[in-house]
């Protein structure tokens, strides 16, 4: 050994932990920097983090199975709902959506990494950090009055319910602390993202070559980087007022807890789009691929998604028209709400016409990229009519609202994850995942959900309150909330048997080779799961196919682009 | 270079040099998040304006600090001075006008500081005062941080360079930075504007 030079360091310092495998390996993943590593602890983490508050989720359907529940107190159902909304933001859907395009964008732009790889672990361990914060509270919120303990304000933690006389205890500040700190990871995952995409694309992928999937990465990293600071500014300055005694949101100083409600807002709205434009990008990767023909429209479908990254920003006080706006207010936010509506009309157009004509395999990733388009354009229809100012005064803070947002967050969102997963999981594991699991998962996620968020349109119509924790008897809520609550439990063994497939791949999957799916993408060019380099060459592309001039070179795509 | 005669085929460009700079791009867009970071304390410093309960007041309080306005606005002059020294390989000047640099961003948090002292200890106004004080001591207390990280990364780089570290390959890498206390200097215009000249 003592002729050896440079190598010798670091070498003898894994020597030291291959004497503990399963440490050696731990060290691996923490001290990694590579993009698809981090992307996959970013998925594995929110999904562990779905399945808590998953669980939370189904406690709160428990309580509110029967009239006069008493399965938990007040107090443990604000913090249930508090905290199953905060982590399911925050904790699932941000790192989730991020996960993938961590993974994705730079092997779909023929990169080696993102642009600044260790910004991307900083921004990784900054967010677990953060998300284990959160759940953190749960032991150690009580701080010095004894209470309460997990945060139990709300999801968008209304002022003054947050200033210092109304939140005794710390429970608030851990929640503003957690997701202060995901926010800054998740700001330093765009901005890589933003020079992945500009900065890093392989010789001949010009703007306009580009995959959808990293066209719409580049406007859910710009939106993130545009809307987060106002979240984070707005947290500053409820710190400044709990901690030194400021009076941003102290309404007895003159301070405006209306002006909390718009800079979350300002944040709240575009974020739902931050989780939704990932779910277009999964949906406009996977239905053309599924529909053998390419997608309808690439630039009118890259330029929709522009449009909804700016729209949505002037569209937040649509949550606070029962705030009591000026008409004028009132009327502005409501047309410009309806005008989402258009670019989000084109797209949904953009994948029927995709599929259109095309020879279509309804594998399970296609599956729900179809309950997808259903349910999502369901949750548009509703989103339009609460934005009409006079209907959103009638439905505000029911089970409407709450019926709408969750289509939108689970009809669209959860269903384009799990289509992902189920696209990309071999890809990134070199397995596939079991169609026959994946069929059952499918269905009953699919019924479990329609007998949930349907019902709950309509108990919201009825006047179910949003956020209560519990209900009379004889008031026409029984039956729809005990169908609410089963649809829960239906989904729940829906997304057991998704952990019992994804377990029993990776333990004993079917070999996936390196393109399943006979798909178009750089992804698949490389082996499953990829090198740590990712492409031994760097790949040269000439059109928005690559793989698909490769398979056919007497009919190459970059002839008729 | 352009007079001349003879025509010699130009290699095209290649594919990597035609891409922008990642460290432009990632300072740009860092910057845009700043920004907007920064454009909430300020709509909530216009939004409390004349809101405060009771005083001290701005228009009692407040002096337009000129001296400490001319510093940071002209230190940003030197750092490009500064970069464009580097650029030409001329090391010893760059270390001259990265230090004064320094220096005209350490006189201005000496100004904040005696200002802040004032209105402490003189005016009584502190952060719980009044609604002045709590928008007025976030908005130019956030700016004075962004101005103290700058501070300690030119300081930073300023000791590798005596250190012998410092040469043209570093010229992005330094010219990035300079962008970032440029854009502080461009955010004290806006608080400048905000808290000295509309909100007086």
């Amino acid at each position: 050994m003592a002729g050896s030079i440079e190598h010798e360091i670091p070498l003898s310092a894994t020597d030291d932990l291959q004497s503990l495998p399963v440490l050696g390996k731990l060290h691996e993943w923490v001290v990694t920097v590579d993009h698809k590593r981090l992307g996959i602890m970013y998925i594995a983490g929110g999904l562990v983090f779905f399945l808590v508050a998953g669980l939370q989720a189904a406690t709160i359907r428990l309580q509110l199975a029967f009239p006069d529940g008493n399965i938990v107190s007040p107090q443990v159902f604000n913090r249930l709902m508090t905290m199953h909304g905060t982590a399911m933001v925050f904790m699932v859907g941000m790192p989730i959506l991020t996960g993938f395009f961590n993974y994705l964008v730079p092997l779909m732009v023929g990169a080696r990494d993102l642009a600044f790889p260790r910004l991307n672990a900083f921004g990784f361990w900054l967010w677990l950090f953060g998300s284990l914060l959160l759940y953190f509270s749960y032991l150690a919120g009580d701080g010095l009055y004894g209470a309460g303990s997990a945060p139990d304000v709300g999801w968008f933690a209304y002022a003054p319910l947050t200033e210092l006389p109304f939140s005794r205890g710390n429970s608030t500040d851990y929640w503003i602390l957690s997701i202060l700190l995901t926010s800054v990871g998740s700001t330093a995952t765009a901005i890589n993202i933003v020079a992945t995409a500009f900065c890093m694309r392989c010789e001949g992928m010009t703007l306009g070559k580009m995959p959808v999937l990293v066209w719409l990465a580049v406007v859910v990293a710009f939106m993130m980087i545009v809307v987060l600071p106002p979240l984070s500014a707005a947290q500053a300055m409820l710190l400044l007022d709990r901690f030194l005694g400021a009076h941003f949101f102290d309404t007895q100083a003159g301070g405006s807890a209306i002006l909390w409600q718009h800079f979350f807002w300002i944040f709240g709205h575009p974020e739902v789009y931050v989780l939704v434009i990932p779910a277009f990008a999964f949906a406009s990767e996977i239905i053309p691929v599924f529909s053998r023909k390419v997608i309808f429209g690439y630039s009118i479908m890259v330029a929709a998604s522009c449009g909804i990254g700016f729209i949505s920003m002037s569209v937040w006080a649509h949550h606070m028209f029962a705030v009591g706006m000026t008409p004028a207010g009132n009327s502005f936010f409501a047309a410009s709400s309806m005008l989402v509506g258009v670019p989000t009309g084109i797209k949904i157009f953009n994948w029927l016409g995709t599929i259109w004509g095309g020879k279509l395999r309804f594998q399970v990733p296609m599956l729900f990229c179809l309950a997808f388009l259903f349910q999502f354009l369901i949750a548009g229809l509703t989103g339009i009519m609460l934005a009409v100012a006079p209907f959103d005064w009638q439905t505000t803070d029911t089970y409407f609202v709450v019926a709408h947002f969750h289509y939108v967050l689970v009809g669209a969102i959860v269903f384009m994850i799990f289509a992902a997963i189920y696209y990309w999981f071999p890809k990134a594991t070199g397995r596939m995942l079991s169609e026959k699991l994946g069929q059952w998962h499918f269905w009953l996620f699919l019924i479990g959900f329609h007998m949930t968020f349907d019902t709950m349109h309509f108990s919201g119509l009825r006047g179910m309150p949003r956020r209560i924790y519990t209900y009379q008897p004889g008031r026409g809520l029984e039956t729809l909330n005990l169908i609410e609550s089963i649809g829960a439990l239906v989904q729940g063994i829906a997304v057991l048997i998704f952990v019992i497939n994804v377990m029993r791949s990776l333990l004993a999957g079917e070999e996936a080779g390196n393109d399943p799916w006979d798909a178009w993408t750089l992804e698949w060019s490389t082996t499953s799961p990829p090198p740590e380099y990712n492409f031994a060459t760097p790949p040269v592309v000439r059109s928005r196919r690559p793989l698909w001039d490769l398979k056919h070179p007497d009919d190459p795509d970059w002839k008729y682009e | 270079m352009a007079a001349a005669p003879t025509t010699i085929p130009t290699p095209a460009v290649p594919w990597r040099e035609t891409l922008p700079r990642k460290g432009r791009v990632g300072i740009l867009s860092l910057i845009l998040t700043e920004s907007v970071f920064f454009s909430i304390f300020v709509v909530a410093y216009v939004f409390y304006l004349g809101k405060s309960l009771a005083g001290p007041y701005p228009k009692d309080v407040l002096s337009t600090p000129i001296l400490n306005t001319i510093c940071l606005l002209s230190s940003s002059i030197t750092i490009v001075l500064a970069i464009r020294s580097l650029r030409a390989g001329a090391i010893g000047a760059f270390t001259v006008w990265w230090f004064v640099t320094f220096a005209l961003g350490l006189e201005f948090m000496i100004g904040t500081a005696m200002e802040w002292h004032k209105l402490i200890y003189h005016d009584g106004l502190t952060i719980r005062t009044n609604l002045f004080g709590t928008t007025y001591y976030s908005l130019v207390g956030l700016h004075a941080l962004h101005v103290t990280i700058g501070l300690l990364l030119i300081l930073l780089v300023g000791i590798l360079t005596m250190c012998g570290y410092m040469n043209e390959r570093h010229v992005e890498r330094t010219d990035v930075l300079s962008w970032y206390w440029h854009f502080v200097d461009a955010v004290w215009v806006v608080v400048f504007l905000t808290v000295y000249v509309i909100g007086r």
